[in-house]
């Protein structure tokens, strides 16, 4: 009994001291969780979430309703859950790198910041991976860096959006191998592989999953994760061929930015137990599962913005 | 052969057939709902599919995709504003056609041609798919920016009356279509200071307030409602499919061409439903005897766009199962359903796991099948609502479906303020002269014209004259050609109309004295 007072009063005061109204932490959840996906339906981030909504459900016990609030890249879903979420474990939202490093450098109004959040996890990566067409002259990145060299600007490397995972790839890949490509965005992975096919694009710098889906009708040269990836086990690493460039897009998921630890911990160890089970389904895809939660967040964090604002910041300065 | 039949027997069960039905009906009244689409009827049925075996799953998402883009015909005919953004054509003459009293007529048309549009796509699917899909990826950058200018030339045609206000509206529309993160170059544009302004303007939400809010205020204006109350049949219904059923069998060339043209365009990546059937209602236009019809009730119309947005369902899976690009909108959330269960576009689809995908490809076919039947009746159903229902109920009743429907689309209450900030001004611009087609064509084409032709300049950065990549094979001169033509054609009858009246006045003038 007196236990139970003692727990009252203490998330009492802590309720109070955080400002959330009538939430008792210790059961928490009891009601239905809006995962928003800050992106259109049928894309990476949506169909990752459709895999893991039944079994958050069933781990956590309550509905976990995913919900789309697509525009900017992200930016209008990232801007309006920084602005207006709750810290109450009830709202979390999908967060993905290098999107949220990269916008609010480049735009004067992205709306929210790199760190106004606390990112919960990141569940897993799909690294970049340089495809050619089947009938390329190249066959393996030496080719290309060579022909690239001799011709400045003439190789042309297709990827979705711009100052996105697969744009910044393709800078550091012009960093490290002293060359000069043109890079053309698309708009999102969709009309990549006709580009790839019909030979508008020298080559496409996009994710592993394409490198995967595409294997009949073309040819990855490297991937940019540190091991090579399950799905595609005869594909090199741009670090075994050389080159030091690691590098994809990371997708997580995060909370605002008071939430009590508990929930953290408690969405964490959800996102990790429902990962063993959707891996199984995953992997073959080409998504490189992972596990990167608390300190390890803000290490890889550290780390990647280290990696991108220079090459940030030199491109907004061009612009 | 045996795979085909294999196929037809795994999904003509009972469960297999009441899957299809239920999948077309919930798709229909899905995209007969304005802002509710067919990406997002896919979308928010997708979960419902998993307890589902894949081939189950499959037909009922294949079947929800063709009952939402024929639905979006309902609400074009009845209260001119397209369901979906595959319906903007049929708003040109369906709703005159409602307004004549006809719009038992120009459901059953819409109907029919919707249903033949479906097969004919699935046809071309089963049999034609790998010399198609070769088609898909010769359309790259430079002929992407063709194929838009190809359809901002429709403007002309769109702007019955004034080339000038056409035109005015389309380059609104273009201008609306800049607002936001550019599409290459990822800079935001015209957002004055508000990150919500980032996502830009969506085309439904444009589609809406332009089409929906004027004609609600006129309708409010005038104290009517959507249809004259003289919208009763003649003959009854049994009647009005027949004649439309003699109408379209009798002279098929419209059908035809029209399908044609939706399978064409279904395979190109990046154009979608919308672009279509505009295109396919454009050329029924210039090919036919009587152009000047068109737009007041001319049936055809209606039956150009409705046949040739069905063939685009499974037509535009041509490209996405034989080698994995969607080759409208809806089509990847149906690459998703794929890759979740583990199957992989490519030559393995129609080998390895050819049951499942015939089956596929054959429950899109019965799926058009279901359309005839669930269609006439719900056809029926609806049109009796709006004529029968009082538009003191029927107007609030829209109002409120179309700001539910906006604001599910992207859950933004901007959206909401967006849609009736441009429907209001697209009243006045409407009251000016000035309609709601051209902006919209301006939107979606812009869009599609921006990209292909930055896409082309920078890939042509080592070039010493960057231009001539528009111009740098067959294809893409072909189809600046074809641009130039279909200038030529619309803008030189009118021309010569009116340099023929002037030489005949001034001989009047002449001979006066």
């Amino acid at each position: 009994m007196k236990f139970a007072t003692t727990r009252w009063v203490g998330s009492l005061s802590l309720l109070a001291a955080l400002g959330i109204p009538g939430m008792a932490l210790a059961e928490y959840p009891e009601q239905p969780i809006t995962y928003t996906i800050p992106f259109d339906p049928g894309g990476e981030s949506d169909v990752t979430a459709r895999f893991q909504e039944p079994h958050l459900e069933e781990i956590l016990g309550v509905d976990v309703n995913v919900k789309h609030r697509p525009g900017g890249g992200g930016a209008v879903g990232w801007s309006e859950f920084q602005s207006s979420a709750e810290p109450t474990g009830y709202e979390m939202i999908g967060v993905n790198i290098p999107h949220i490093i990269a916008q609010p450098i480049m735009r004067e109004n992205a709306g929210y910041e790199t760190d106004g959040w606390k990112i919960v996890t990141f569940f897993h990566t799909t690294p970049n991976a340089l495809i050619v067409p089947k009938d390329s002259p190249f066959k393996t990145l030496d080719d290309l860096v060579q022909y690239a060299k001799e011709n400045p600007q003439a190789v042309t490397l297709g990827g979705s959006g711009t100052f996105s995972a697969n744009h910044l790839g393709a800078l550091r890949l012009e960093r490290e191998a002293g060359i000069d490509v043109t890079y053309i965005p698309f708009t999102g992975t969709g009309p990549l592989p006709a580009a790839v096919q019909g030979g508008h694009v020298s080559g496409i710098f996009n994710y592993s999953m394409l490198g995967v889906q595409m294997q009949d009708n073309a040819r990855v040269l490297a991937v940019a994760s540190e091991e090579r990836v399950p799905a595609l086990p005869d594909v090199p690493t741009f670090k075994e061929l050389g080159y030091d460039i690691v590098g994809g897009a990371y997708r997580g998921v995060a909370v605002p930015k008071d939430t009590p630890d508990e929930i953290v911990n408690k969405l964490e160890e959800a996102f990790a137990k429902t990962n063993q089970r959707i891996a199984e389904k995953q992997e073959p895809l080409g998504f490189v599962m992972t596990d990167i939660t608390d300190e390890e967040v803000d290490k890889v964090m550290q780390q990647l913005k280290s990696a991108y604002q220079p090459i940030l910041e030199e491109a907004k300065a061009n612009q | 052969m045996d795979m085909l039949l294999e196929a037809l027997l795994s999904i003509l069960t009972l469960e297999g057939l009441i899957t299809i039905l239920a999948g077309v009906t919930a798709g229909l009244f899905i995209g007969a709902l304005p802002g509710l689409t067919a990406t997002m009827a896919l979308a928010v049925l997708l979960p419902f599919t998993f307890t589902m075996s894949p081939l189950q799953g499959l037909m009922a998402l294949g079947a929800v995709y063709m009952g939402a883009i024929y639905g979006g015909a309902f609400t074009a005919i009845l209260i001119n504003t397209p369901g979906t953004p595959s319906s903007i054509a049929t708003t040109f003459d369906g709703y005159p056609m409602a307004r004549q009293g006809r719009a038992y007529e120009a459901l059953a048309a819409a109907t029919i041609a919707s249903v033949v549009g479906g097969i004919i796509g699935v046809a071309f699917l089963l049999l034609l798919a790998p010399p198609l899909a070769r088609l898909a990826v010769v359309f790259g950058p430079a002929e992407m920016f063709w194929v838009a200018l190809l359809g901002l030339t429709l403007v002309a045609s769109l702007s019955s009356g004034s080339l000038l206000k056409g035109l005015l509206g389309g380059c609104i529309g273009m201008l609306l279509s800049t607002i936001g993160v550019s599409p290459i170059g990822g800079e935001t544009r015209f957002i004055f200071g508000f990150p919500a302004l980032q996502g830009g303007i969506e085309l439904i939400v444009a589609l809406i307030g332009l089409f929906v809010i004027p004609e609600l205020i006129s309708m409010a204006a005038q104290g009517r409602g959507a249809l004259p109350e003289s919208g009763k049949l003649k003959g009854g219904a049994g009647s009005a499919i027949l004649r439309m059923g003699k109408h379209i069998f009798s002279k098929p060339i419209n059908l035809i061409r029209s399908c044609i043209i939706g399978q064409i365009i279904a395979i190109i990546p990046g154009a979608g439903g919308n672009v279509t059937s505009l295109v396919a209602y454009n050329e029924a236009r210039r090919f036919s005897k009587d152009p000047a019809s068109f737009g007041k009730g001319n049936v055809d119309g209606v039956i150009a766009s409705e046949s040739s947005n069905n063939v685009m369902v499974a037509g535009s899976m041509v490209p996405l199962l034989t080698l994995g690009i969607p080759g409208a909108p809806p089509d990847a959330i149906i690459l998703g359903v794929l890759l979740m269960h583990g199957l992989r576009p490519g030559i393995d689809l129609f080998t390895e796991t050819g049951v499942l995908t015939n089956g596929f490809i054959l429950s899109m076919g019965f799926a058009a099948l279901f359309l005839l039947p669930v269609g006439l009746m719900g056809g029926r159903l609806i049109h009796r609502i709006v004529v029968k229902t009082p538009f003191y109920f029927l107007l609030p009743s829209i109002a409120m479906v179309t700001i539910l429907g906006t604001y599910a689309l992207r859950n933004s209450m901007v959206d909401v303020f967006i849609m009736l900030l441009l429907g209001t001004v697209g009243y006045f611009l409407r009251l000016i002269g000035i309609q709601a087609a051209p902006i919209v064509l301006g939107m979606i084409l812009g869009v599609i014209a921006e990209k292909g032709y930055v896409q082309t300049m920078l890939a042509a950065v080592v070039d010493p004259i960057p231009w001539l990549r528009l111009v740098a094979n067959p294809l893409s001169i072909v189809l600046a050609c074809l641009v130039v033509l279909s200038v030529a054609t619309t803008l030189l009858p009118g021309w010569l109309e009116r340099s023929g009246r002037m030489a005949k006045a001034k001989r009047d003038e002449e001979q006066a004295p």
